[in-house]
């Protein structure tokens, strides 16, 4: 287990830092069309190859893991804030708070998040730039995300509330903010550190959900969701196995984060 | 040895049609289910399918030739400069359920085609004026209709107009076409059984059609559908995407078939609306011929077809493709792309480049949005080469996806859009079928639709040369105003013609006589003489 971990640990680090030094490791720029070598092989030149504008594989690899694997973390550490405040404000004050923050909870995971977000996006201003508009999709999927784990944070908390400690603190005058502060929280952390780690897989493959719509990242940014969508046309795969390596690379960084998570449910 | 190659030859060319069987079952897809199998209201190409596999039709256009040729109607004769026209029709002539053909179904079909609560897509082209149809019926085999005012193409309309019975108990599932609707399980698939009662013969006086019934699959997802195919689960697909293409292709370069290029156009355009929600400045670039030429000009149109299309498309002239063997006006040549005289052009209309930048002469930066439809790839990749190129000259292009409705209503409704890249089907050849297109009135003038007056003279030009198009029968006037209206179209560049896809088919070796065509239905609309060799 332990040997995993370390695996999976490996695999997310040298994929982030791959992604951070894609300028030094990319043969050439996302956007670059080398439009006399479209649909090569992989080559010295190319290691993946070329898709069909001649934009070299690799790169498009490489920059789009950026995108999803740092906006991805933040989106999910926008949704695990949201959830913590929510979650927590109606664990601590319970009673009617409680019943309406709930109540709103229920409402907010009732709504087709999908739709919403098509919604949005047709309603953004159209000259955003690519990086913009990927940011504003990660933020809307941070703040649509909060729901499922603000139910999570609600229950914890109630049942630190109730725990001996807390009454022991209550008891000597602890209350308020020094309570959430104090007790509360570090009480939380885990919980929270796993809705954290659940959250981020959930939004690579909702940035992935929003590609297959032709609604992800605009071109000519790569994203790993947008890479996967290249490979709708399922029927020209089999002479090209190359072209599977964003699938792959979604696969193994989805599992290394399964992995980790396991961990951290294990702790929490 | 002369005569034994006599021989060989001999046996080569009988060897089809020895081995080509008369009956069988031809299998093929629809994309959906059929919305109706009523002829007059169909409205969406499952349906469109339907009906071309089963209704009787007046005369049809030959998909080859482009040229009008008898069906039911034996002759014809256009009468007072266009409003009335008379047709023989053939005797002993049967719908599939023994339902005698006369001119009274004639009448009927029209009077139902153009009752206002049909709502007939096919019905509008025949409204030429105010007033209702007249309809004589001067013989069982002979009937006159009169419209309140000229109808322009009047002949070639009746290619989509299918003949329904007055009389039959089946009422419009009575077929006078070569096939019948034998059987629809809703979302499966639609089975079509040959008309035994069908008028036609061939050269032989064989009854046709050669093939005993045509099993249709709803098959949503055309990679499943292409699947399929390879296995020989199904024997044609009437349009294929150059990426199957080539796949196929690969495995069996008798697989599919290049029909030459269609009259399907991709296309880019500004908006030129006045009330438009968009920056001024941007306004008086987008109203700019200099801009829209320099833009046009900068693309790189031979790329375009190569990459995204595989090459599988031609380089766009203007508005009315070569394809279009009559009324493409030849004298037209499309600039070759150069994005050097792009820039000069627009440096001559008072924009600099400073730091690889383009500005306008008050020093705004030239930067706009292209939107099309999310999920249609070669778009996606089209509006991605056009950014490229643009980028060339210093202009920054912005490439937006938006789901259909939400284009649609910002195309039409609220104009909140900067340019569109879009493509256009054209069925019909002629071009009264453009009307709304270049009107400056139409709804469909996509740039500045529905003016009150024509914005601009040559704006004003093309109405009067669409009008005189018309409103005339002489073909020469009708041709020699639909060339101007192209040469202005390409001079002004309202839209950016980029490319004309062809048509691609996949028709199995199994299947016999097929000559596919650029114009739909491709692969199929020869259905009566297609056969399939043993299998």
């Amino acid at each position: 287990m332990k040997i995993l971990h370390k695996i999976a640990l490996a695999v997310l680090l040298s994929t982030a830092l791959a992604s951070v030094f894609a300028r030094y490791i990319a043969p050439a720029g996302y956007e670059q069309q080398f439009r006399d070598e479209a649909q090569a092989g992989p080559s010295l030149h190319h290691p993946l190859g070329t898709d069909e504008l001649g934009r070299d594989r690799f790169a498009r690899l490489v920059y789009g893991m950026r995108v999803s694997l740092f906006l991805a973390p933040l989106a999910a550490l926008l949704s695990t804030i949201l959830a913590a405040a929510v979650g927590g404000v109606a664990g601590f004050c319970g009673g009617w708070v409680e019943r309406i923050v709930m109540g709103a909870t229920d409402l907010f995971l009732a709504l087709p998040w999908l739709f919403l977000l098509i919604t949005v996006r047709a309603v953004l201003p159209l000259n955003l730039s690519p990086m913009t508009s990927v940011i504003i999709t990660f933020a809307l999927l941070g703040i649509l995300g909060w729901a499922p784990a603000a139910r999570v944070i609600c229950a914890g908390a109630k049942q630190v509330l109730q725990s001996d400690f807390v009454w022991g603190a209550r008891a000597r005058g602890c209350g308020g903010l020094r309570l959430i502060r104090v007790h509360l929280l570090p009480s939380l952390r885990p919980a929270l550190a796993a809705q954290f780690f659940l959250s981020i897989p959930v939004f690579i493959i909702a940035e992935a959900n929003l590609g297959a719509l032709g609604l992800g990242v605009s071109e000519p940014l790569p994203s790993l969701g947008g890479l996967v969508c290249e490979l709708q046309d399922f029927v020209m795969l089999r002479p090209e196995p190359w072209r599977l390596a964003p699938l792959v690379v979604l696969i193994v960084v989805i599992g290394a984060f399964q992995v980790l998570l396991s961990k951290q449910e294990v702790h929490a | 040895m002369r005569a034994k190659g006599l021989l060989v030859s001999l046996v080569l060319l009988c060897s089809s049609a020895v081995f080509a069987q008369h009956g069988g079952e031809l299998r093929f897809c629809l994309r959906s289910d059929p919305k109706t199998f009523n002829p007059l209201l169909v409205n969406d190409d499952a349906s469109e399918t339907v009906r071309y596999l089963t209704a009787g039709f007046l005369l049809r256009v030959n998909r080859l030739t482009q040229l009008p040729e008898p069906e039911l109607a034996s002759s014809w004769k256009v009468l007072d400069g266009g409003k009335s026209i008379r047709f023989k029709l053939r005797s002993d002539v049967r719908y599939s359920d023994g339902t005698p053909f006369s001119a009274a179904d004639v009448a009927y079909t029209m009077q139902q085609l153009l009752d206002p609560a049909i709502h007939s897509a096919t019905s509008d082209a025949f409204r030429s004026g105010e007033g209702k149809l007249v309809t004589r019926v001067l013989s069982p085999t002979s009937i006159e209709l009169t419209f309140p005012a000229p109808v322009a193409n009047l002949i070639s309309l009746f290619d989509g107009v299918p003949i329904i019975s007055s009389a039959s108990p089946q009422k419009e599932m009575a077929a006078l076409g070569p096939f019948f609707v034998a059987e629809h399980k809703a979302g499966a698939f639609v089975l079509l059984k040959r008309n035994p009662n069908y008028w036609k013969k061939d050269v032989q006086g064989r009854q046709l059609p050669y093939l005993d019934s045509i099993r249709l699959d709803v098959e949503q997802n055309p990679d499943i559908e292409a699947m399929r195919y390879q296995r020989g689960e199904v024997d044609l697909i009437n349009t294929v995407s150059p990426a199957i293409y080539e796949k196929l292709s690969s495995v069996n370069a008798s697989f599919v078939r290049d029909a030459g290029p269609s009259t399907d156009a991709e296309e880019m355009w500004f908006n030129q609306v006045p009330s438009a929600p968009i920056p001024g400045y941007k306004k008086q670039w987008f109203t700019s011929t200099a801009f829209r030429r320099a833009v046009s000009d900068a693309i790189n149109r031979e790329d375009v077809a190569r990459l995204v299309f595989r090459g599988h498309a031609v380089p766009a002239i203007g508005n009315v493709p070569p394809s279009n063997k009559f009324w493409f006006n030849s004298s037209l040549r499309r600039d070759a792309y150069d994005a050097a005289g792009a820039l000069r052009r627009l440096q001559s209309d008072g924009f600099r480049l400073e730091n690889q930048q383009l500005r306008d002469k008050s020093g705004n930066p030239v930067e706009f949005s292209i939107v099309t439809n999310a999920g249609n790839r070669s778009r996606e990749q089209m509006a991605t080469m056009i950014q490229q190129d643009l980028k060339k000259i210093g202009i920054k292009v912005n490439v937006v996806t938006l789901d259909f409705n939400s284009l649609l209503e910002r195309m039409t409704q609220t104009f909140n859009y900067e340019a569109c890249l879009l493509g256009t089907v054209n069925g019909d050849l002629d071009p009264s079928s453009q009307m709304t297109m270049w009107l400056s009135s139409g709804e469909d003038h996509i740039w500045n639709p529905k003016e009150k007056a024509p914005a601009t003279p040559w704006e004003a030009e093309i109405d009067k040369q669409m009008r005189i198009q018309a409103s005339t029968l002489d073909l020469h006037r009708r041709k020699a105003a639909w060339d101007q209206v192209q040469k202005i179209a390409l001079e002004q560049a309202p839209v950016i013609y980029l490319v004309n896809k062809d048509s691609l088919v996949a028709i199995s070796p199994q299947v016999k006589n097929a000559q596919p065509s650029p114009f739909r239905p491709q692969a199929y609309w020869n259905i009566e003489t297609l056969m399939l060799a043993r299998r």
